[in-house]
């Protein structure tokens, strides 16, 4: 049996993200993790993250866990969710916090202002249901089609330097970045775990992924 | 294509039974919780809204396990509201699986909830809740207690405080139009939309399909919430979007 293991460093809530791994994934073992030794005997990994990434990095790294969070992504099936995507960037706006910089390239805020299509005063956090596009093709794809919505509340966004790690793009009053991937680790801006049919597809995906 | 126009079906809770009634009168039973949030679910629902309506603070604990019954279940985003007094009320809902915590009289009696709350978790999980009710031409006060006492608060002055403050949504009810089917308040919706830089969803008077794209077309609402067209059967969450897109509204269909 393999084991999934949810990285927890205590930011938010990470019983959703584990339920709708348990739910498309019944025969694999999915364990909510602070432990690094549990994490580094993990099959997979799953990297999330809420709030604010100047308290992310902060707890994260106050709980230990960086290295294993490194080990994790240079090694095996890693998916980074939310804010835990935006931490494998270099550096983040928001505070102006340094991230792991696993991928080269920055998080920055949505601008405020900026007019939608119809004409109104586009809010921040972007919230809801948003078409992604699939900058490539990825096994994480499989099955879900090309502009599925997924939900996503944020207000800051990746632009990684290399175009090439882009997988998939979203539109807000601009074009941008909602996942990126190279070799063993994919991570979205979006939360699959609250995008119904097109995220847990994700997660039968991430459940099977060989890279 | 852009970001879809939300529609939420919102759940009142009670001794863990959803429950119906006007002006907090004559509640019927619709139904159980869990039962109930599948099938929005299933009809494509956007997000669920539960609001707690209990009134004894003994029995609030039954509303955490209906949210982890849901969240096992459903995998859409979860608001929870109703009786949410402190960050540890904030802690243990997002913990039992509510993705967003709605605050609405504590956030009147301390302002510094919605900041403390917001600090901690993120102002994505803070929705503030506003009651509103006409009380001039162009003008509507923040009401507290359902609908009980006036606050004296100019609702679309509080609404730029509770954004300033980290609320990261709005949820705003017309207490004129609640329970009524005449459709929202438009004027108020559009005054409270236009005035903040966060999400705002349109909530109170809902009785027809066009009601909810009214909502957004002429209120500049971000999302809409509705319970009663939804509850009795009267129409499906799927129904509202299909009128909504032949109205023109990108929605999740």
């Amino acid at each position: 049996m393999q084991t999934i293991a949810v990285i927890d460093y205590g930011m938010g809530n990470l019983r959703s993200v584990a339920k709708a791994i348990e739910h498309v994934a019944p025969g694999a073992r999915v364990i909510i993790t602070h432990d690094p030794a549990a994490i580094r005997s993990a099959d997979r990994v799953v990297f999330p993250g809420q709030g604010a990434m100047p308290d992310c990095m902060r707890e994260m790294t106050a709980s230990g866990l960086r290295d294993a969070v490194l080990e994790a992504a240079a090694s095996k099936p890693f998916l980074g969710i939310c804010v835990g995507m935006q931490m494998l960037f270099e550096v983040s706006e928001e505070g102006d916090t340094p991230g792991l910089g696993l991928f080269a390239g920055s998080v920055v805020r949505f601008p405020t202002g900026k007019v939608g299509a119809d004409g109104l005063i586009l809010k921040v956090p972007h919230m809801g249901w948003n078409e992604v596009y699939q900058a490539r093709a990825h096994p994480l794809w499989q099955g879900i089609a090309d502009a599925s919505r997924f939900y996503f509340v944020h207000s800051f966004y990746p632009v990684p330097k290399a175009a090439t790690v882009s997988v998939g793009e979203s539109d807000y009053g601009l074009h941008f970045v909602c996942a990126v991937a190279r070799d063993n680790i994919f991570g979205v801006q979006f939360h699959p775990e609250k995008s119904h049919q097109a995220g847990l597809n994700m997660f039968t995906n991430f459940a099977s992924w060989n890279p | 294509m852009s970001l879809a126009k939300r529609i939420i079906p919102c759940l009142d809770v009670t001794n863990g039974r959803v429950v119906k009634g006007v002006n907090f009168v004559g509640l019927r039973d619709a139904g159980d919780p869990v039962e109930i949030a599948k099938k929005y679910d299933d009809q494509g629902a956007d997000e669920l809204t539960f609001l707690d309506i209990t009134a004894s603070s003994d029995a609030r604990d039954i509303i955490l396990h209906i949210i982890e019954r849901v969240a096992d279940q459903v995998f859409i985003p979860l608001t929870v509201g109703g009786g949410v007094r402190k960050v540890e009320d904030v802690r243990r809902l997002l913990n039992a699986g509510a993705d967003k915590i709605s605050i609405n009289t504590s956030a009147v009696q301390n302002p510094q909830l919605v900041a403390e709350a917001s600090g901690r978790y993120g102002a994505q999980c803070i929705v503030v809740a506003i009651d509103a009710k006409q009380t001039g031409p162009g003008k509507w006060d923040v009401f507290t207690h359902g609908g009980r006492n006036n606050t004296g608060m100019d609702a679309v002055e509080w609404a730029r405080r509770v954004a300033a403050l980290g609320a990261g949504e709005i949820l705003l009810t017309s207490m004129d139009r609640d329970g009524t089917k005449n459709g929202f308040d438009i004027g108020l919706t559009r005054a409270v939309a236009d005035a903040v830089s966060i999400p705002v969803i349109a909530s109170g008077g809902v009785g027809s399909l066009d009601h909810l794209a009214d909502g957004v077309l002429q209120g500049h609402a971000d999302a809409v919430l509705a319970a009663s067209i939804f509850h009795y059967g009267e129409f499906t969450v799927r129904q509202a979007k299909e009128r909504m897109a032949a109205r023109g509204i990108e929605v999740r269909l």
